[in-house]
């Protein structure tokens, strides 16, 4: 049987890791290597690397994580932030990452999807959808990190990246991002209900409950979290025994 | 000495660090010479079966991939890498190696497709290459499986939905459809088997 997912998510600015993590002494060594293979020994089944600041001279150290990431961790890494070009995404899989994720560029100039897939592969194009509710009328797509608005719907938005070749969908909720007070389960359900290929919702996470409602209600395929791992209060080994308890299949 | 064919579309990058990481060097064989020397070839196939199979053409390694299996040097095939050594895919209809009977066909499944993520790899018999794996979880990403003529050649299965051959052993040739460059201790163990594997064959 196919498993969920559990990915943390690790924001990059200027090739370092920021934000706290519960791996303090490692977080300190300014090593995101050392810290990706914690990750991977905590049992994440995958990694996603947030490029925060997304500069030119950032986004060059930040190949250079991935690269020394790659040799170490043998486990999916996906790569977002800021990725605008064709080429970007190449020097990105070169380096050793096996997803990159596109969003505000793919909103932009929805051919990157199509071309990025015809390229590489949809299995390495994920179109990340940030989403914030409106008064009334469900969800609208959001950019530029949730200031400007896309004048789309996150659910058509989504069929769309995937007849364009998407291999799976990021899904964020703005409104729920941060809060800790778990994901907005009615849309990622809506999106998930509407495509066939897998969502990683994201946005919430606060307590294992939290990802066990957006893997079963949700009908997630994968729940991206940070804070509650980067804190100590749940690592994931706890989070995985909680959901394998719960009944929902992890891998152990 | 490995050989990863390289017919320009894979990358390579996380099976070489995968074999770094167990003290194996690889050379990246894109010619049909580079294969000639090898004492065992990972083929790591990406992407749709048409394009690989012309690419691999275009190339001469079809011929060649072809003459190293028959001189018995071991064989790891990845996802398409495993595909490809069967006779034709239902992908755009493409004439595959035909080195065993079977196609490859869209899996027939009401779970959604592709199949992405991690899933468990049960044994249908055993084989030194997949010793150390029995209810372990892989990698995978696909929405097209093998299905041997012979069943024999089936040597580990996987559900989604319905099960599938997610691995299969005859002679010197071993498929997976996973990943196990991507599949944590559980890919490395079974890379380490199939290095072993290699060695003793290569000797013998």
């Amino acid at each position: 049987m196919l498993l969920k997912r559990i990915i943390p998510c690790l924001d990059t600015a200027g090739g370092r890791v920021v934000k706290g993590t519960h791996f303090r002494e490692l977080l300190d060594q300014g090593d995101p290597v050392a810290l990706a293979r914690a990750y991977s020994e905590d049992g994440a089944d995958e990694l996603t690397f947030l490029d925060i600041d997304a500069t030119p001279q950032g986004r060059a150290t930040l190949i250079d994580v991935v690269e020394k990431t790659a040799h170490a961790v043998f486990i999916p890494l996906t790569v977002g932030g800021g990725i605008r070009e064709l080429d970007e995404i190449r020097t990105l899989l070169r380096a050793g990452a096996d997803k990159v994720s596109i969003q505000t560029a793919a909103v932009q100039r929805p051919q990157l999807i199509t071309e990025g897939a015809r390229a590489f592969g949809s299995q390495c194009i994920v179109v990340a959808i940030d989403a914030k509710r409106v008064a009334g009328n469900g969800w609208m797509v959001f950019t530029h990190g949730g200031r400007n608005s896309a004048g789309l719907d996150p659910v058509g938005w989504a069929v769309e990246a995937q007849r364009r070749g998407a291999g799976e969908i990021l899904l964020t909720s703005i409104d729920a991002d941060g809060t800790r007070a778990g994901y907005d389960l009615e849309l990622t359900r809506a999106v998930a209900d509407a495509v066939q290929i897998p969502v990683i919702a994201s946005g919430g996470a606060g307590h294992p409950k939290d990802l066990e409602a957006v893997l079963t209600e949700g009908r997630a395929d994968a729940a991206l979290a940070a804070s509650i791992f980067h804190s100590r209060a749940y690592p994931i080994p706890q989070v995985k025994a909680y959901l394998a308890a719960k009944g929902i299949p992890v891998r152990v | 000495m490995i050989a990863l064919i390289d017919y320009g579309a894979g990358n390579l990058r996380s099976v070489e660090n995968a074999l770094a990481r167990l003290s194996a060097t690889a050379i990246i064989a894109a010619l049909p010479e580079d294969l000639s020397r090898a004492r065992a070839i990972i083929f790591p196939g990406v992407g749709a079966a048409a394009p690989a199979m012309a690419a691999l053409r275009e190339r001469g390694l079809d011929q060649a991939v072809m003459a190293a299996i028959r001189d018995g040097v071991p064989f790891l095939g990845i996802c398409l890498g495993m595909q490809l050594l069967f006779e034709s895919s239902a992908e755009d209809g493409a004439a595959c190696l035909g080195l065993l009977p079977g196609t490859v066909e869209r899996l027939k499944t009401q779970e959604k497709l592709p199949h992405v993520g991690w899933n468990t790899l049960e044994h249908v018999r055993p084989h030194p290459v997949l010793e150390g794996t029995e209810g372990e979880a892989f990698y995978f990403v696909h929405s097209y499986v093998v299905v041997p003529r012979d069943s024999d050649v089936s040597a580990g299965e996987t559900t989604h939905g319905v099960p599938f051959v997610s691995a299969i052993a005859h002679q010197g040739l071993v498929g997976v459809q996973f990943h196990p460059e991507r599949s944590g201790s559980a890919g490395l163990r079974l890379l380490e088997n199939f290095l072993r594997f290699a060695n003793v064959e290569a000797a013998a």
